[in-house]
């Protein structure tokens, strides 16, 4: 990629995030319904939480004093007071990330590499029996609402087999004498909702591995090192694999909207404490400023997400690098 | 086009369709839930707000209620075929919304270019980057939960990747030689683009309305289980998290929780499966060797 390119995608996502906030600002509080408005007479508002709010958004002043006053809170990292937790935002949200992480992470990487492996077999025998599964597979996990699966999981394992717990991440008011146990009680806790993550993503990946491999398969060089006389493992793996593994970077990049769906409706069905879990909860309170902090968290980390992965993949791929 | 070929086309693609086995199944499961959603109220035993008593709730399927009673002693097959009706018509609304908007915006783009395209793109590049649920968890957070705002929250956020595809066709149809000529002999923009550019695109914006109404089912489903559906309505979003709040996982009332699911699934299902064939169809790069 060039320098000039480079530049351009920087600028790009500065202005993305930029629009994000003024985005985010818009709807909170232009919007018809004005959830300001609705946060001072929550009954749940005390007085301090709503001279908070106030302060906050400097709400006795012009409307452009107020729209800076919002942008220099938000740099300053301030981004208001949750009124179900009195407690400032960020500190709230910071509490959920780890969690949600540890979900996700392991699941991506579980479904990375279980979808790349089932991708290559798929293409590599096209038209079996593993092939045409795997195509089925993944129009019904694209076709199912990723909190039913859930639902039939906590009712297969945990009521019906009694394998795991149904929530949480560890055993409530249970006191660990090692590491290990509590390692032991976390991994009881954070099976289904990871394995449930995973089945939701393979699917696509293993897909999406399978076509770009098949359209790798048919090109030039490929039959040329088929000519050459090497076998057909080595054709795959050291002339077509490497090309085709490229496009796994943007899918990757691509899915990580459906992702975060993915892990607000498992961490809601499996109890799991991370910020998926907080979204549903601040959204059911109505406590929008915690909503409001977390959906721009999400959204701003998507947008660097998807700014890295254009970057890999300029780096990786040299066709797109010159 | 002259409507002879036009028609010519439609039944050669409808010939197409016939002969794809997974066209074909997604058609008929697809037709089947319609027809349900239309006669189905008709020839319901039930009404979907008579509300048995104590001990009609979380009853199993019997001769009397064929799949079972909900939490508030309610016949599920009722709500069922009633949640069909108003699932596929929030979906279809939706849906109609977002190819609307996706149309509109990927011809205008396509069509103006320089930067009016470069405007518009990069609005639709911010829809496609922002995660949809959350953006929707928050939209209809501050609408309000009502039937409307939910058709509008799922149709104004799904158009993006219409529009996308939308232009690009665009950009290939404008440089052909009859919309030179309309333009010579002093056609407006408007019409070029109603006449000429939107028949051409037409059978793109099609084959992707189907995969736009999966995603918009789906969508519905998710946030009316979130809790953002409409209390008074009976999707069957609605019905599931009915089902996950008064606990029916836990006890073992398969038939509140599952039924819902299936018909969900049946239907994003049958739409996927007319997605993927109109794919193979129209994409001559797809085609069997």
């Amino acid at each position: 990629m060039h320098k000039g390119d480079m530049v351009k995608k920087l600028l790009y996502a500065l202005i993305t995030i930029l629009a994000v906030l003024v985005f985010n600002y818009i709807l909170f509080r232009v919007l018809p319904g004005n959830p300001l408005a609705m946060m001072m007479r929550n009954p749940r508002a005390t007085e301090e939480v709503i001279e908070g709010i106030r302060r906050f958004y400097g709400l006795d002043q012009e409307w452009y004093v107020q729209f800076f006053t919002y942008f220099r809170n938000l740099f300053k990292g301030d981004l208001g007071i949750s009124f179900v937790f009195k407690a400032p935002v960020s500190q709230v949200i910071a509490a959920r990330i780890l969690p949600t992480l540890l979900l996700v992470g392991i699941a991506e990487l579980i479904a990375i590499a279980v979808g790349i492996g089932i991708g290559i077999i798929a293409a590599w025998k096209r038209g079996s029996k593993l092939d045409v599964g795997t195509l089925g597979f993944s129009l019904v996990t694209y076709s199912v609402p990723t909190f039913w699966l859930g639902m039939i999981m906590l009712v297969i394992f945990c009521v019906g087999l009694r394998l795991f717990p149904t929530s949480g991440m560890f055993t409530p008011g249970k006191s660990f004498a090692t590491t290990a146990a509590m390692l032991h009680d976390l991994l009881r806790h954070a099976v289904l909702p990871i394995l449930t993550m995973s089945l939701v993503l393979i699917g696509e990946y293993a897909l999406t591995m399978r076509n770009t491999l098949i359209d790798v398969l048919s090109e030039d060089y490929i039959v040329t090192a088929r000519a050459k006389g090497f076998r057909e493992r080595y054709v795959l793996f050291k002339h077509a694999l490497p090309n085709g593994l490229l496009p796994m970077i943007t899918i990757v990049a691509i899915n990580i909207g459906f992702v975060v769906a993915g892990a607000i409706q498992i961490e809601t069905i499996f109890s799991w404490p991370g910020l998926g879990r907080l979204m549903y909860e601040a959204l059911n309170a109505r406590d929008y400023p915690l909503l409001q902090g977390i959906f721009l968290l999400v959204t701003v980390s998507v947008v660097l997400a998807n700014l890295l992965a254009d970057i890999t993949y300029s780096y990786i791929d040299p066709r797109v690098k010159n | 086009m002259h409507w002879s070929l036009r028609k010519k086309r439609i039944l050669k693609f409808l010939f197409a369709v016939r002969k794809n086995k997974m066209a074909l199944t997604g058609a008929v499961v697809l037709a089947a839930f319609i027809l349900i959603a239309i006669f189905g109220p008709v020839f319901m035993p039930f009404s979907t707000l008579d509300f048995g008593e104590v001990e009609d709730i979380l009853n199993p399927p019997s001769p009397k209620h064929l799949l079972g009673t909900d939490d508030m002693g309610r016949d599920v097959l009722a709500n069922l075929i009633s949640g069909a009706r108003i699932s596929l018509m929030i979906g279809g609304v939706a849906t109609a919304i977002s190819m609307g908007i996706g149309t509109l915006i990927g011809i205008v783009s396509g069509y103006f270019g320089k930067a009016v395209d470069n405007a518009l793109m990069r609005f639709t590049d911010f829809f496609l980057v922002i995660p949809w649920l959350p953006l929707m968890m928050v939209l209809a957070a501050i609408l309000g939960t009502s039937l409307w705002n939910i058709i509008f929250v799922i149709g104004i956020t799904g158009w993006a990747g219409t529009a996308r595809v939308v232009r690009s066709q665009t950009l290939s149809v404008k440089e052909r030689q009859y919309v030179e000529r309309a333009i010579s002999v002093g056609a407006g923009s408007g019409h070029i683009m109603a006449r000429h550019i939107l028949p051409n695109v037409f059978p793109l914006v099609f084959a992707n309305t189907v995969l736009v109404a999966a995603v918009a089912i789906v969508s519905e489903t998710t946030l009316s289980f979130l809790g953002l559906g409409d209390p008074t309505t009976a999707s069957w979003g609605m019905m599931l998290h009915y089902a996950f709040e008064s606990g029916s996982t836990s006890a073992g009332a398969y038939w509140y929780y599952l039924p819902p699911g299936i018909c969900v699934v049946l239907v994003v299902l049958s739409f996927t499966l007319l997605g993927y064939a109109f794919d193979e169809i129209m994409n001559p790069k797809l085609r069997k060797r």
